[in-house]
């Protein structure tokens, strides 16, 4: 993390869906807290991994990073401009310079448009002529994710997901982009092809100088790609370190217990250490008090219940790797498995 | 449950209240007097003021409006004329009849007609659009679709003359098309209106045939139709209680619409078959310019739409756990 | 630990499952064999295409006979499943042989509560009562560790979390003891803390029941966490099969050293691109002739004589460990090794 002004400032930020309800007449009686006070920052030609369970808001993230949501709270600044509340037209020129990358490589291209109509429609909305004429830059981006550039008149249906996943790639390149968003963009992708869009992923990432927020759920690869990562749960940020300190020294206990569940392809004589979660993740609407992680966590007390952990670099970390935990793990005590207690019996 | 209802028990009453008033607006919107046609040929200014306040139509539209709505709830008054008590629909422009009385003289031929013909297509639409999902692509899923292609495409004022004149007049099968109320000879009621069932319901039957086939093709490809089999359900039971089940959502929504539809009147069929319902009511009222009995009988063909929506709403819901009614 | 010195519960032998399409022919499977015992755990990997699961879905006679052929043979329990009528069919699903599927959600009736999805297939096969079926299904509930089970078993599934969805599916298909649980991806779209629950559930069920499970994923993660042995399919055929520990950890098969080495790992370097197998899994309409991975294979050119794009290799299995690669055996493990220092494309 540089200490110069970061390309993307994200502080407070906060998205609560309300819940309509009530009788006779309808009106708000809740809300889903889907983020929920995030802070963190992304440098230039950094990549961001955000890693969760399903429901812990990682995906609401990047769409708030990219204001395809309003957020309900907080700021979020690019490149120094407040862009939190900006409306369609002061976000026009900053829409060119932030990419989205989603999950589903079928659902996200225009079947009816040819392969060079998708990647050119960014220039076209934009009005942007590159020298040389649009076709030319189409037939270049193909080249640069790897795709034949003479496909550019053949329809998604003609290629596979992996190539598929590649025209998205091109796609959010078009505009010269200083931050891509890419929400899961190998999960919907065979274990073969994964590698070849990580890859490409990264050299787009190095050649162009592109910062990333990479969010997914698997742990390697966000490890692969991201420099820094932020681990996230139930809308909040538990620990965010640079990927050395957060894999190697993990101090929140749900870090801890994610890495363990990470089944790897290996045979190890002896087997690593293992913390199964009990139950699941408490709803959103009505989350725990206090630490949100507590109604799983094995070392949960009192404090636990009554104060949240403030997001801070515990006793022992390096600087910038920052966790939420009242009682932070430490590296050298490997206790045997253990189970988080029972929420059900808790509650 | 009891909170849906409320809810949309009042939210139908808008509606109810906005259509009335639309309608209101929209027959003074068209230039046409109906005391001119209520007073003759040779009327003279003073005979048109006088027929307008025997009509009580010398108002304002929205004090007439507010007359009309207040008489369903508290009755009104005619002068001399007489009192018509609450619910009152006001009397016809066209022949002094009360309103609602001829609706509800009219409305047992159309109820008939409607659920007559609602057995015949759902039985038989349902029961073919079943045997083609189950034989996909065998002969008799080709017989019925293309059954069912022919029979929408034909039009019951050409289908209904034809079978009158085969069926009744040249082979004497059927009876002529007649009402007999149904409490007073329940087989004469049937036999009477046998033929606009099966003419107004061939035309029905075909959507229902296909509606059920492709909706069944749908849920019998679902997930959980399948781990229904791989758990060793037998095939009538993966059939009826699996994909039947989530079939029927969808066919009863659109139910629920046709036989409100059926309800504010078979217009054509009636007029084939030389029937005196609502449907062929409401084409009079508004040749003639009767405001209220073409309130009247928008309320009622309204009225049955919203009614019909909560229930199929409401039928929804117990089809479906995952709906919640709110 | 190979399954050759047991009696085997399912024996598979030379199955060629072909779906006639507008297209042509998709020869979804093509002269597939294994065997499985008692109590044990096969795991088989592959990706979309692979016939892994159309394998599965033909075990237990789930595919379309219209617009299906199939030859070879399966034997469960020394019964031939493939000539069994319909009835006799039924009768084995869900009580010999069950399946969990990957999307609970999709996979469970909506329109029924979770205890009669799980009561009516014990009354189906133990022709027990309503109250002793229901009774049945609580147990099991409780078994799979849904909280408050006798009350959460008059739940719809959509009340229940993905996690417990899973759980339930489990119970559904353990309620009547099978010998036999077929379970595709059945973690594939959980989160990972819940996937090592769901996991650790179906190694403590196997130790009770002792089931042979066939573990159908494309996660070779998954695969040593809890396989046995393991078969590996490319393009509808086996490529190569064997202990757990035999494949991963001295893989015999091009292909499987490419899923090996394209995987991230939590350990690995992190610095150097990852090395993927190039192109994409083939078309089963028209598969490649010869080895249906030579086109993406890094070694075929290291086979003399174009054998590889004009040969199929045969799959010769000695005690229970096999590849079908022409590829000389005693050369592999160096060229792998050469393979996975040099190449970072």
């Amino acid at each position: 993390m540089s200490n110069t002004n970061p390309l993307l400032d994200v502080s407070g930020l906060t998205k609560h869906f309300p819940i309509k309800g009530g009788f006779p007449i309808k009106r708000t009686v809740g809300a889903v807290q889907a983020v929920d006070g995030l802070d963190f920052q992304v440098a230039e030609g950094e990549s961001l991994g955000l890693v969760g369970e399903s429901g812990c808001g990682k995906s609401t993230t990047g769409r708030l990073i990219t204001r395809l949501l309003e957020p309900t709270g907080g700021k979020i600044s690019y490149r120094g401009q407040d862009i939190t509340h900006a409306n369609r037209r002061q976000l026009a020129p900053i829409r060119s310079e932030i990419q989205m990358i989603f999950q589903d490589p079928y659902a996200s291209l225009n079947p009816r448009q040819t392969v060079g109509k998708i990647i050119a429609g960014p220039m076209e909305i934009n009005d942007i002529n590159p020298p040389g004429g649009r076709e030319a830059r189409v037939r270049e981006l193909l080249e640069i994710v790897g795709l034949n550039p003479e496909h550019f008149n053949r329809f998604p249906h003609e290629f596979s997901g992996g190539q598929r996943q590649r025209i998205g790639v091109a796609r959010a390149l078009a505009l010269q982009p200083k931050l891509i968003v890419a929400d899961e963009p190998v999960s919907a992708l065979d274990v073969s092809i994964q590698a070849q869009v990580v890859n490409l992923l990264q050299k787009v990432q190095r050649e162009l100088g592109i910062a990333f927020v990479f969010i997914a759920h698997d742990l390697a690869i966000v490890r692969h790609f991201s420099q820094r990562v932020a681990v996230m749960y139930l809308g909040k940020i538990v620990e965010i370190a640079d990927r050395e300190d957060l894999y190697d020294n993990p101090r929140h206990p749900y870090t801890r217990a994610l890495l363990s569940a990470v089944p790897e392809a290996t045979v190890e004589a002896e087997p690593r250490e293992r913390i199964r979660l009990v139950g699941d993740v408490p709803s959103p609407i009505n989350p725990p008090s206090g630490c949100r992680f507590r109604t799983r966590c094995w070392k949960a007390t009192e404090k636990c219940a009554t104060e949240a952990p403030p997001l801070v670099q515990a006793d022992g970390n390096k600087p910038g790797h920052l966790t939420a935990c009242h009682y932070p793990e430490v590296q050298e005590t490997v206790p045997a498995p253990r189970l988080a207690k029972d929420p059900e019996a808790a509650a | 449950m009891f909170r849906f209802l409320v809810r949309r028990t009042l939210g139908a009453l808008v509606i109810l209240l906005i259509i009335s008033a639309v309608t209101f607006w929209l027959f003074y919107a068209i230039p046409r007097d109906p005391a001119m046609m209520s007073c003759g040929k040779n009327c003279t200014p003073d005979m048109l003021k006088q027929v307008r306040h025997n009509l009580d139509i010398d108002h304002p539209v929205p004090v007439q409006y507010w007359y009309w709505l207040k008489g369903i709830f508290v009755g009104r008054s005619y002068g001399d004329f007489g009192n018509c008590s609450a619910p009152c629909l006001g009397y016809s422009f066209a022949n002094r009849e009360p309103v609602l009385g001829t609706i509800l003289d009219r409305l047992p031929l159309t109820l008939s007609l409607a659920f007559g013909s609602a057995v015949v297509f759902l039985v038989f639409g349902i029961g073919s659009g079943m045997i083609a999902a189950v034989r996909q692509g065998k002969w008799q899923d080709k017989v019925a679709s293309s059954a069912s292609l022919v029979a929408s495409s034909l039009q019951i004022y050409f289908i209904g003359y034809v079978a009158m004149y085969f069926l009744v007049a040249k082979l004497g099968i059927l009876n002529n098309p007649s009402y007999t109320p149904l409490t007073q000879n329940p087989f004469e009621w049937a036999s009477g209106l046998l033929l606009p069932w099966l003419v107004l319901a061939l035309i029905w039957t075909a959507n229902y045939t296909r509606m059920t086939r492709s909706q069944l093709v749908e849920t019998l490809s679902e997930d959980y139709v399948r781990t229904a089999r791989a758990k060793g359900m037998s095939s009538r039971s993966v059939f009826f209680r699996f994909a039947w089940r989530g079939a029927m959502g969808p066919i009863v929504t659109i139910f629920g619409i046709d036989l409100a539809t059926l309800i504010g009147g078979a217009i054509i069929t009636e007029s084939v078959f030389s029937l005196q319902g609502v449907g062929r009511l409401a084409v009079q009222s508004v040749n003639q310019s009767d405001l209220p009995m073409v309130l009247g009988v928008t309320l009622l063909s309204a009225g049955a739409i919203v009614v019909f929506n909560i229930v199929v709403d409401a039928v929804y819901a117990v089809i479906d756990p995952r709906i919640r009614l709110a | 630990m190979t399954s050759t010195d047991q009696q085997p519960f399912l024996s598979v032998k030379d199955l060629k499952v072909h779906f006639s399409t507008e297209d042509g022919i998709v020869k979804a499977v093509d002269g597939l064999s294994f065997d499985i015992a008692k109590g044990q755990t096969l795991g088989i990997v592959g990706e979309s295409g692979s016939g892994k699961s159309v394998t599965n879905l033909t075990i237990l006679g789930l595919h379309d006979p219209a617009r299906t052929q199939i030859d070879g043979e399966i034997l469960l329990d020394g019964k031939e499943l493939l000539t069994a009528s319909e009835r006799e069919l039924e009768k084995l699903r869900g009580n010999k042989m069950s399946m969990i599927f990957q999307d609970a959600l999709a996979s469970l009736s909506p329109y029924h509560t979770i205890g009669t999805q799980i009561s009516e297939v014990y009354r189906k096969h133990t022709g027990a009562s309503k109250k002793e079926s229901r009774e049945r299904a609580i147990e099991m509930l409780k078994r799979v560790g849904i909280p408050q089970p006798d009350v959460r078993v008059d739940d719809y599934p959509h009340q229940f979390s993905g996690g417990m969805r899973q759980r339930a599916m489990i119970a559904m298909a353990l309620v009547c003891d099978p010998e036999l649980l077929i379970a595709d991806e059945p973690t594939t779209a959980l989160d990972v803390t819940v996937q090592a629950q769901i996991m650790d559930l179906l190694k403590d069920l196997q130790q009770e029941f002792g089931t042979a499970i066939i573990f159908i994923t494309h996660d070779l993660g998954v695969i040593a966490d809890i396989a046995d042995d393991v078969l590996v399919m490319y393009g509808g055929r086996c490529v190569e099969r064997g202990t757990k520990k035999q494949v991963l950890s001295s893989p015999e098969h091009p292909y499987t050293v490419g899923l090996l080495n394209s995987m991230p790992s939590l350990d690995g370097p992190v610095d150097v691109p990852l090395s993927p197998i190039p192109g994409s899994p083939p078309s089963l309409l028209n598969p490649p002739t010869g080895c249906r991975f030579h086109p993406r294979c890094a070694f075929a050119e290291k086979v003399p004589g174009g054998k590889c794009s004009s040969d199929q290799p045969t799959l010769e299995v000695v005690e229970g460990r096999g590849s079908a690669c022409h590829l000389e055996l005693s050369r592999r493990a160096d060229l792998f090794a050469d393979y996975a220092a040099t190449s970072h494309n």
